[in-house]
Order: structure tokens, then sequence, then C-alpha cells
């Protein structure tokens, strides 16, 4: 059953004298703040900025693959620019995106707490961020990387003359953020929750979040050793990687997976949790098997460590081991399909309409669907040997990180963007740039499934000319998608002086950041809220409007 | 699900709120304390993962070429690992006791552990200094400054240890990889442990950690207890593989 809520006209709504925005005025009150909103901020200011650096060398990438010869740039040129593109995109965009920024605006309001456990380590890991940027940008303009962003040893570590140190010091400090972020939601989430606030009550954007910092804590120091150990091997000359002296370069790849798949989990996580939010919220309904939602997602942070070896497949591990990791892989499928189904049940019978967010995770959940699939694809052998290293690879990661990641991440920031800003963004040309993105995506990434089928191999300048038609596909589908990301960077920036005034709950939903003022005083709230109801009450809801009336502080 | 159960009563905050250490999201001390020495497990269990990289290492790499492993081993110096194992427990002790001064108040006693604790850190490292200047001169260092010539030959000091055959004798340089990155690795964490302890002996002396808000030295006590938890498994792990051949 869905219910149907009415609140307060919003034409009657206006903006709070105090917030979070003008509590305090200058550059220092924002660089020193321990504010989480204001903290999200600085972070969503920065991933933005490296989304674009990202997304340019992802077009320089399209715009070589046009025509079949490597006309554009040398091949060296291009390696570099595929390499920039994941390093950028991976570690600096995709992991802090919905975590930093939206996660970080909203998990101690959503608990009912004043801010994070650790405000100083907060601003510290938004300083690291900056830090590991900044050492990505000295790579860049020093000459650049070249390995790919999986550092593959031994091309790492001794044939290559690029910088591949500062690059690695710049992810293993961009690691250090990212761990001290998880860190800082767990504790939150364990410990500050307002009284009545069960965990069973929790938002799922609050459980999935948990999900995704277990496996930051607890993957990415792995990836910080294993770079420390490169970073030596290349500067000293130690063995743990190099077969001349008895190492081994596969270890280099357990070691590197055994971070870097689970990192895919600490991408997709947080943005099911977006999708939860919206799905529900504009369904009117409690989504549909809240328990098992939530279990879900820690058993894919469970099962997400102990799938690495899939990368592997072609690299001389046993048969056996292979085996075992295959099944693993596919057993993934089942707590994402348990989200799928139950987003698609949350739908069934609800009281649907059709805003921006909801637009946005109808898009992902499309997309997700594929690329889930395909990993299932990807995740049996005999497939795997034909396809690994191919374009079907790439299509199918861009599936699941921009089909499904990157919609999610646009679907939280339209969704919440009321609640940052105060303000709502237009709803018009919004909904023009998701349609834009959803079909300049698939444009961009389904004709490389089929150019990976036939074998075009993934990271190469030049292509046989038979592949052409299908990368001229491509390559004007990017051209749509940029449209598709530039849009909402210019309208949300208009919005931010012009938008309409959103009032405290533009979307008459539930869950304890709708009950605040937009955008929310310092303090969050102004006495610890009581919690006695469910997660997603929209019986409650309506209750509630029927006796009080909205309080603008 | 009974929101009683777990509800706390905000009335009870009150009394607390004059606290000067009380931070202002917090509800109360009491909250305060558990949120931040769980925030502090929860950072070991980062470093276990750190370290259980080099661990997993190691343990690949013994099996593999275990004849290295034992004749790497017996290149290290005992007395010198003993006298350091030695060195960290004690230094545990004198941060438990400097845990214990906060906890009672007693500021100049705080600060007397706590240099003692700094005191013993610094001969750890000297000694372990001394160590890796040995290697140097026995040309022990993967990559900068190493011959396998030494692990081809008997051994007068284990003479029931056979020669290494040439390509046994290069996997050597797998276990002194591993050697230094692991004990580099300990080694850095002690160093930051040491300048951690410089500015609580400095804050230390001004009085802070013994008016009742000892939390700072406690979780540090944690971090120092977790450092040599981590040389308690190096020391067997590098120093005493098969001595008794």
């Amino acid at each position: 059953m869905s219910t149907i809520v009415m609140l307060p006209d919003q034409q009657t709504a206006s903006l709070p004298k105090r917030s979070y925005l003008n509590e305090e005025y200058g550059l220092k009150s924002w660089l020193l703040t321990g504010d989480h909103k204001r903290i999200a901020i600085l972070y969503l200011i920065s991933i933005t900025i490296f989304f674009f650096i990202g997304g340019f060398f992802a077009g320089m990438i399209r715009l070589e693959l046009l025509t079949p010869p490597s006309d554009l740039m040398a091949a060296d040129t291009y390696n570099k620019m595929f390499t920039m593109h994941g390093i950028i995109m991976v570690f600096l965009f995709l992991v802090p995106s919905v975590p930093a920024t939206i996660g970080n605006f909203l998990i101690p309001i959503m608990v009912g707490a004043k801010d994070l456990a650790f405000p100083k380590i907060n601003l510290l890991s938004w300083y690291l961020y900056v830090l590991g940027g900044i050492l990505v940008l000295a790579a860049l303009t020093l000459g650049g990387v070249d390995t790919g962003w999986t550092f593959t040893t031994p091309l790492s570590t001794h044939y290559l003359n690029t910088h591949v140190i500062t690059a690695g010091l710049a992810i293993f400090v961009a690691g250090f953020s990212s761990i001290f972020t998880g860190l800082n939601f767990i504790v939150t989430i364990h410990r500050m929750r307002a009284p009545g606030m069960t965990w069973f009550r929790l938002p799922l954007f609050v459980w999935s979040h948990y999900a995704a910092s277990v496996l930051m804590v607890l993957g990415t120091p792995v990836l910080a050793i294993t770079l420390v150990l490169v970073i030596l091997e290349r500067v000293i000359g130690i063995g743990v990687f190099d077969p001349a002296k008895g190492g081994d370069p596969l270890l280099f790849q357990h070691l590197f997976w055994f971070y870097s798949h689970p990192a895919v989990y600490i991408m997709i996580l947080p943005g099911f949790g977006v999708i939860s939010e919206v799905i529900s919220t504009f369904s009117r309904k409690r989504v549909f098997g809240y328990t098992a939602v939530a279990f879900s997602s820690v058993a894919i942070a469970v099962f997400g460590f102990f799938v690495w070896a899939h990368h592997m497949f072609i690299m001389g591990v046993s048969n056996y081991s292979a085996l075992v990791f295959s099944l693993l892989t596919m057993l993934v499928a089942v707590p994402s399909a348990i989200k799928i189904f139950n987003w698609s049940f949350t739908l069934y019978k609800g009281s649907i309409t059709f805003e921006t967010p909801m637009l946005y995770a109808f898009g992902f959940i499309g997309l997700f669907t594929i690329g889930g699939l395909t990993g299932v694809f990807l995740g049996s052998m005999g497939m795997d040997i034909h396809l690994t290293e191919t374009y079907f690879i790439v299509a199918h990661f861009h599936f699941v990180m921009v089909g499904g990641m990157l919609m999610a991440f646009l679907a939280g920031i339209h969704f919440w963007w009321p609640k940052m800003t105060g303000r709502m963004y237009p709803e018009g040309i919004s909904k023009l740039a998701a349609l834009t993105t959803f079909i300049g995506f698939n444009l961009t990434f389904f004709p490389q499934f089929i150019l990976g089928y036939l074998g075009m191999p993934r990271r190469y300048a030049a292509y046989p000319p038979e592949f052409q038609v299908l990368n001229v596909l491509s390559t004007a589908g990017a051209t749509v998608l940029g449209v598709g990301y530039v849009l909402p960077l210019l309208y949300l920036a208009w919005s931010l002086k012009y938008g309409k005034i959103a009032g405290s709950n533009p979307w008459q939903a539930t869950g304890l950041e709708w009950q605040i003022q937009s955008p929310p005083l310092t303090t969050n709230f102004v006495e610890t809220p009581v919690v006695d109801y469910e997660a997603y009450d929209y019986e409650w809801l309506a209750n509630k409007t029927k006796h009080e009336v909205q309080t603008v502080g | 699900m009974d929101s009683q159960v777990i509800a706390t009563h905000p009335e009870e905050h009150a009394e607390h709120e004059h606290s000067p250490y009380l931070r202002h999201h917090f509800a109360n001390l009491e909250q305060q304390r558990e949120t931040s020495t769980f925030g502090m497990w929860l950072f070991l269990l980062t470093e276990i993962m750190f370290f259980g990289g080099l661990f997993c290492a190691y343990l690949i790499y013994r099996n593999w070429y275990y004849p290295a492993f034992v004749a790497g081993s017996h290149q290290l110096s005992i007395a010198l690992g003993a006298t350091n194992t030695a060195v960290l427990i004690c230094s545990s002790f004198t941060m438990a006791m400097a845990v214990y001064s906060s906890e009672m108040r007693w500021r100049k006693a705080l600060v007397g552990w706590l240099l003692a604790t700094i005191v013993l850190g610094g001969v750890f490292l000297g000694i372990k200094a001394v160590e890796y200047r040995e290697k140097w001169e026995k040309r022990h260092v993967p990559g900068l400054n190493f011959s396998a010539a030494g692990f081809t030959h008997q051994d007068p000091n284990y003479p029931e240890d056979k020669p290494l055959a040439p390509d046994m004798a290069e996997k050597t340089q797998v276990y002194f990889s591993l050697y230094f990155a692991m004990t580099g690795m300990h080694a850095l964490h002690m160093i930051i442990g040491v300048s951690i302890l410089i500015i609580l002996v400095i804050r230390a002396w001004g009085g802070a950690y013994t008016q009742g808000h000892m939390t700072t030295v406690e979780n540090f006590g944690l971090y120092w207890h977790f450092v040599d938890i981590v040389w308690i498994f190096l020391f067997p792990l590098l120093y005493l593989i098969s001595r008794h051949q």
C-alpha cells in the first residue's frame, strides 16, 4: 500500500535565516571547518573538478578511437590517457563520490546526530584527498603514467620510465582519506544513533554505507601496503614481486585485487543506498523487504572479499582455485538480484511519480542489471577466457560504474539538492539531462559489448578498420553523454541563486533529514530527536502532518 | 521494536554539559569516550590488514623457498633481536603504567612513565639501526647492496647447514626484501609512536590527561601495544627459523 501525504504548500516556504551555509563566512571558515555538511560540500566541489578532468581524458580516448589508425596521438600518449582516466575516475571520483559527499552530509542527520564521530578526522580525510589529487596532477604534468590504473608488475616496477612513484603515492594518500571516511561512518553508525533509532529503523542508505565502510576499512590498507611494496621495488629494488630475485608478480595481482575487487562494491554500495531512498520516496511506499535489502548489502560486502581471483583467470592461477572463485563470483549475483527485485516490488502498486531523481533511478536499475548480468558472463571461466581484456569487459564495468554508480550519484545529488542548498533544481531541463545521459550512455557503451565480443582488445590506440562503425557510434554517444554531464553542472550552479525555494520537505519524504530545515542548522537538530517509527513509514508521516504544522527555524 | 528499550533519556545529559572536555556533538562524556575507543580499535583493525599483506607474502615465500629463509634467518643476530623484544615488552609495561598514572591523576608519574617509554622506543630503534648497518656491511640489502655469494659456501657458525644451490641462494633476496619491508614498516610505526609520545609528554607536563580526561593516553597506549605485538610476531618469524639445526 502506498500513502499519499499532503504537506503545506511549497509556495509559502522561505529560506531559513540561519543555516550551516551562513553560520560563518570566509574561506578560512570553510577550510578549517569541522562541520560534516561543509566538508561534504568541499568534497562535492573537488570530486566534480576531478570528474571533469577524468572525463576530458575519456573524451580524448574516444576521439582517438574514431579512426582505426593511431593518428590523433602517439600510442604511448594514448596509454597515458587511459591510465589517467582510470586513476582519476576510480580513486578520485568513484570511490569518494557518494560516501564522501552525500553520505558525509546525510549519515549524521539520518542517525539523528549533530556530526560525525570524529569531525577533525573527517576534515583530515578531505585534506588527504586533496593531497592525493595534487600528486595525481603532479604525475600528470610531469609527464604522466602509462601503467594502466592497475599498476601491473613487472611492467610498473621495471619496464616503464614514467611517474609511477608519484601516482602510487597519490593513491596511497587518497586511500587513507577513504579509510578515515569509512572509519568515521562505522563509529558514527554504532555510537551516535539518536534515542529510539534502532538498527532496523535506520534508512537503507545508512545500511549500505555501513557495508561499504567495512570494505573501505578492511580492503584499503591492503592496497596501501601493496603500493608501498611497488614503490620500494622501484626505488631501491627489493624483490617481492620481481621474478629475477625470486618474487612472483602474481602475488601483486592477488594483493591488488584483494582491494580492487571489493573497491567495486565500495563504489556501488552507496549507490544502492541512494536508489533505495529515491525509489521508496517516489513510490510513496516502504521499501519492499527492508530486512532483505539491508542484509543483502552486508552479504555483498562479505562475498565481495572472496571473489578477487576472477580478475586473474587468464594469469595462470590453478584451475581448481579458478573454479571456486568462479562459483563465489556467481554468488554475488544473489544479493544484487535481491536488491533489484525488491526495488521492483517497491514500485508495484506504488503511487509512482517521475521526478528527475526517479528517472535516474530507473536508469540505474536497467543499466546496473545489464552490467551485473554481463558480470556473470565474465565470472564463468570459459566465457572469461574469450572476453577478458576486450571491450566487452570495458562495457561491462562502465555499465556498472557509469550506468549504475554515476546515475545513482546524480539521482542522489538531485534528490538531496534541496536539502543541501535550500533551493530546487529546475525540473524540466534536469529531466532532459537525465534522458540525454541515458541515451548517450547506451550509445557509448552498448556497441562496446559487440566490439568486445568480436574480439577488439582494450588499451590499444589502433584497431582493424572493420570495427570502425561501432567505434564511431560509441564516440558519438560519448559526445551526447558529455552534454548530459555538463547540463547538471550548469543548471545546478544556476539554481543556487535562482532556484525555487525548497522548504524543508519538498518530496514529502520520510526520514530525519526531511524533518529539519533546508539548508540545515550547523548542529542539524534543535534538540536531539527521539525516533519511535520505522523508516519509510508513510502512514506515520500522514498522521504526523495531520497534527503538526511544519516549523522552519 | 520497542523504543523504550534502548532510549536514553535526554534529561540525563544536562548534568554533564559543563565538562570542558565534552565535544559539542556528543550527548555525554561516556558516549564520547566509548566512541573514541571504538574508533581506535577500528583503526588498529586497518593496521592488522596493512601488516596482513606482508605476512601473507611471507607465508607464501617461506613455503616456496624454505632453505633460503633458513639461511637468511641464520644471518640475523638472535642476541640483538631478543634484546629488542625485551626492550619493547618493557616499553609496553611503562606505557601501561603511564595509562594507570593518568587514571590516578599523577601528573609527574605520567610524565616519567611516558619519558621512559620514549627512551625504550629510542633504544629499540637504535638497536635496529645497528642491525641494518650490519646487513649493509654483509651485503644483504636487496637491490642496493646484495651478494648471494655467502650463501653458496658452508657457514662455519652452522656446520649442519648445507650450502645453498646458486638458484636457491638468489632467493635469499626475497627473504631480505621481506625482512626490510616488515621491520621497516614496523620501525616506521615506532617512529610515528615516539613522535606522538613527545607531544603527549609536553602536554602532560602542562597538566593535560590528569584531570579526568585520559582517553588520548589510553588510545595511544592501544596503538603502542599493537606495535609491540607486531614485533612479537616478527621476531620468531624472521629470527627464529629452524635455529635448532
